[in-house]
């Protein structure tokens, strides 16, 4: 037995005297009905939350939840019930309730748990982050933000830092015998400041984290540089001009507006959308639909990424999917579910919120790979138009194609210079043609900063995205400046 | 009030709702806590969705929770855990207490003054359990589909109906002596259509939500009105970028509103985030704009007799004459602001705009010209300056009437400046949300398209 699984095993069954011979008695339970496929899902999470405002911590939050979803599957319905108690007769019930959507009579595809090795070697320290640190040291670690952001600029009003951090165990069971484990750490700071100047205030933030402990933000400052950062940002913001409004030739910047390929692409090529031919991308594999120039992948493996995890949440090793290559429509993301009914393999992207909420197709880590120009030339090369670097949110509808993504820092490029910054915009497109309008991929590839979280059907999970430098000719900008 | 609660390991399960929450303060008070709250609560139900007629997934389910909040003098502790024997009660108060070491002196830390709180708790009809099998519901998620699809033969594809039905109590208790339960239901139905037309996809929904599942609306019109929703929106384009007048549809109108509370809300304003700062007493919207809330409306989806602090709730104006009255503050956010709480603990209750008497045909004729505002995506909104530039599909409207579907385009504008350009507010008031509001007409926006 391999070293996560014993490690999720003394988390989470051992403490309530659970052993693998329960959970063979749950799954007959769960596969005396005409089941194809059943799953059963352990997990135990703790989070914390510090956050600091005028100078000093005010508030802090540890939060522990645990619990079991189980899960029946019969052709295309699936019964789902979870338990916040980990106890026999409690999951016995709730394999009950599962099992209920299915025919009576039996499923012979039941084998007894066989505990195996998941993966090799992680793609995360399995640590702790929560107890990795003192709290006294990321009181003060917060405190030393804040100073450094004051110290940048006296024209900072307010400072606004959190950090937050998760250890989560998941141990996964299956009906064929399957047993899998994964240790999720998460951390993440966010920096928030308000700058006012003559009365006019605006805001700027950074942030990042990833799967390890807190001391990644001592290294390299990168702490403190999140905080010189997000009031670079807000003072750009307090010489901005009003964006102009119209379709417009815009260069995106590399790493965080990745968020771009996020939404205008990866939800709708996500396999449940596809097997019910509701995306705008349903039924174009083999297609073109982005310039030669473009390749896009989602890749789970990627070590200590925020969207990175060793297997999904149906115990499936994660992996790199080349979702766009060289501009031809290459792959779907799947879970088990969508793949048996569409006849392919799991990706590695079956994820869920929590143990109370049902696996989907979701993404990872999403980009772009680098092309070959240099990003300065790709500024060059545009006469009039707009340079975004930094977003908020996005989202999209995958049936029309249409998505948005919010500038939070962008300039305008006039005869190929970057001049004054324009206040932040929303951009809107057509998911199955905006790659096509990409003119120039830069040599620039970088991954962001570890600060996203993509939400679906109400739930949330940590995710990744990365581009280089792009110039998109037509992209609408939705300014005020008519 | 109990006071002693027997906390032997003996029976570990605590056996109430109202008992987690006794115990996690006797515990807090024996861990030295100067005050304390916490909210415990624990919901059940079950939810069947159906696509293209079939069973897509029938989900049961059942959560608990308990959040714990302690003070030491001017310092704060927070926790929750998700399970209620007595020995994980103890731990996330033990963890609270723990985090109250580490942070800082606040002096607006501290429980709602004792003589604000609710001391009577009218029934306000929220509750209404009812035996409803998974056929049942099965039935009637199929029913509401089928509606949909027979709507218009474009439609043919569904993401599909879902119905839900959901009960919980949670209880409020604090070390002031306060203990308040609170039951509620909670049915939805809701349904998703996709209808194509020359190779193009639009897809649209609605939903309706009730305390009392006799009071949501017939499944079979919630069905008819997905269709029609998705089958105008076929053939949709875009328009080219121009400054028109703008009507949002009563649903999406709701979305301005919660700017509005999020820019007087305590939290923003002592923060100096919102754009707001400084308007009270001053015209924010039009003379004829009132907005108030109405906490104690019976069977609505955010009535309550006490906020989240235990504070008494009432109808009270926010806006009247388009004048702001006050904002909308906590005991914490109120004490940063040299301000009395307004029960807002927890948000808002039933927020109101006063309707005209026109509906949404009537301010389209109104309108002449512009766009029908009936989608918006997108976070292009920020309540430190008021920028607004949000994602947006509807209809195209000229000579009073409505031309062709757009998509595609966003609009843009400062709120500051929206609230003001404000010309009527329809009589098709919304009530499905706890925000509550018609149509809205503004004067001009603008809007980015090709």
């Amino acid at each position: 037995m391999k070293k996560s699984v014993e490690l999720a095993k003394a988390t989470l069954l051992d403490p309530v005297d659970l052993e693998f011979k329960h959970i063979d008695r749950l799954f007959e339970e769960l596969m005396s009905r005409q089941v194809d496929y059943a799953d059963i899902y352990f997990q135990r999470i703790r989070s914390e939350s510090w956050s600091l405002e005028d100078g000093s911590v005010k508030s802090g939050s540890l939060n522990v939840d645990q619990g079991v979803g189980i899960r029946a599957v019969s052709g295309e319905k699936t019964g789902f019930a979870y338990s916040d108690e980990i106890h026999l007769p409690s999951l016995i019930k709730a394999a009950q309730a599962a099992r209920s959507i299915a025919h009576v009579g039996n499923s012979n595809m039941i084998q007894k748990l066989k505990p195996h090795q998941t993966y090799e070697k992680s793609l995360f320290q399995e640590a702790d982050p929560i107890t990795g640190l003192d709290d006294d040291s990321k009181v003060a670690l917060l405190q030393r933000i804040e100073a450094e952001a004051r110290r940048e600029d006296p024209r900072v009003n307010q400072v606004m830092a959190s950090l937050a951090a998760t250890h989560e165990v998941i141990l996964i069971t299956t009906n064929d015998g399957n047993v899998a484990a994964d240790i999720r750490p998460l951390i993440r700071l966010n920096v928030n400041v308000i700058v006012e100047k003559n009365g006019r205030r605006e805001q700027g933030s950074a942030g990042g984290g990833g799967r390890f402990g807190y001391e990644w933000l001592e290294e390299n400052e990168r702490g403190l540089n999140f905080a010189r950062d997000a009031v670079r940002q807000a003072l750009v913001n307090l010489e901005a001009v009003d964006p102009p409004a119209g379709l417009m030739t815009v260069v995106l910047g590399s790493g965080w507006p990745g968020i771009l390929l996020h939404e205008a692409i990866g939800h709708g090529l996500e396999g449940d959308f596809n097997r019910k031919g509701t995306s705008a991308f349903s039924g174009r594999l083999g297609d073109k639909v982005a310039s030669d120039q473009c390749t896009v992948v989602d890749d789970g493996t990627i070590p200590n990424r925020r969207g990175s995890l060793n297997i999904d949440d149906e115990g499936i090793p994660t992996q790199k999917t080349v979702l766009i290559e060289n501009g031809v429509l290459k792959g779907y993301m799947q879970d088990t579910l969508n793949a048996r009914l569409m006849g392919t393999s799991p990706t590695g992207n079956g994820r869920r919120e929590s143990y109370a909420h049902l696996p989907m197709p979701r993404m990872t880590n999403t980009y772009m790979l680098a092309g070959t120009t240099d990003p300065q030339d790709i500024i060059s090369s545009v006469d009039n138009g707009l340079y975004a670097v930094n977003f908020g949110g996005g989202q999209v509808d995958i049936t029309s194609g249409k998505f948005v993504f919010s500038a939070s820092e962008a300039y305008r490029i006039e005869k190929g210079r970057v001049t004054a910054p324009v206040k932040g915009a929303t951009l809107i497109g057509n998911g199955p043609d905006v790659l096509t309008r990409v003119k120039m991929v830069g040599s620039d590839l970088s991954l962001d900063s570890g600060v996203g979280t993509c939400g679906k059907e109400g739930q949330n999970v940590p995710v990744g995205v990365g581009q280089p430098t792009l110039r998109i000719d037509g992209l609408t900008v939705g300014g005020v400046e008519v | 009030m109990k006071n002693n609660y027997e906390l032997s390991q003996k029976n570990n399960e605590a056996t109430s709702v109202s008992d987690v929450v006794g115990i996690a303060l006797q515990v807090a008070k024996e861990s030295g806590a100067s005050q304390s709250e916490a909210v415990a609560s624990v919901s059940q139900g079950s939810s069947v969705a159906v696509r293209k007629g079939e069973i897509e997934t029938v989900e049961h389910t059942r959560d608990r929770g308990l959040a714990v909040t302690v003070f030491f003098g001017d310092r704060i502790g927070n926790a929750t855990t998700s399970d209620y024997s007595v020995t994980s009660i103890r731990q996330a108060v033990k963890s609270a207490c723990s985090i109250a070491r580490f942070t800082e002196d606040d002096p607006c830390h501290g429980l709602a003054d004792a003589d604000l709180l609710a001391t009577k708790f009218p029934d306000l009809d929220l509750y209404h359990p009812i035996e409803l099998s998974i056929d049942e519901m099965v039935n009637g998620a199929q029913r509401c589909e089928q509606a949909a699809l027979d709507y218009d033969r474009r439609i043919q594809n569904s993401e599909g109906s879902a119905i839900d039905s959901q009960e919980g109590t949670e209880v409020y208790g604090n070390s002031n002596g306060f203990m308040g339960e609170n039951k509620k239901t909670r049915y939805g139905v809701s349904c998703s259509v996709v209808g194509e037309e020359n190779g193009n996809m639009q897809r649209d929904y609605w939903y309706s939500v009730a305390r009392n599942f006799g009071d949501m609306q017939d499944v079979s019109e919630v069905g008819k009105t997905a269709g029609a929703r998705t089958a105008r929106r076929l053939n949709s384009r875009k328009i080219s970028t121009c400054r028109v007048p703008v009507l949002f549809e009563a649903p999406v109108a709701t979305s301005l509103l919660s700017h509005f509370i999020g820019a007087i809300s305590g939290g923003s304003l002592y923060r100096r985030a919102s754009f707001l700062l400084d308007h009270l007493g001053k015209q924010i919207f039009p003379e004829f704009v009132r907005i108030y809330e109405q906490p104690l409306l019976p069977r609505a989806i955010g009535s309550r007799a006490y906020d989240s602090e235990g504070v008494v709730t009432d109808s009270s104006d926010i806006v009247v004459g388009g004048i702001l009255e006050r904002y909308v503050l906590s005991s914490y956010s109120a004490c940063r602001l040299g301000l009395k709480t307004t029960g807002n603990a927890g948000g808002i209750h039933n927020l109101t705009i006063n309707g005209g008497d026109r509906d949404l045909n009537g301010l389209i004729t109104d309108m002449g010209k512009g766009l029908v505002v009936t989608e918006l995506i997108g976070f292009g909104v920020n309540l430190v300056t008021g920028d607004y530039s949000r994602g947006a599909a509807g209809f195209w409207v000229e000579n009073g009437e409505i031309q062709f579907p757009v998509e595609e385009v966003t609009i843009a504008g400062n709120l500051k400046e929206m609230f003001q350009s404000i010309l009527a507010i329809g009589s098709d008031i919304d009530t499905k949300q706890n925000i509550r509001s018609g149509s809205i007409l503004m004067d001009s926006l603008a809007i980015a398209g090709q």
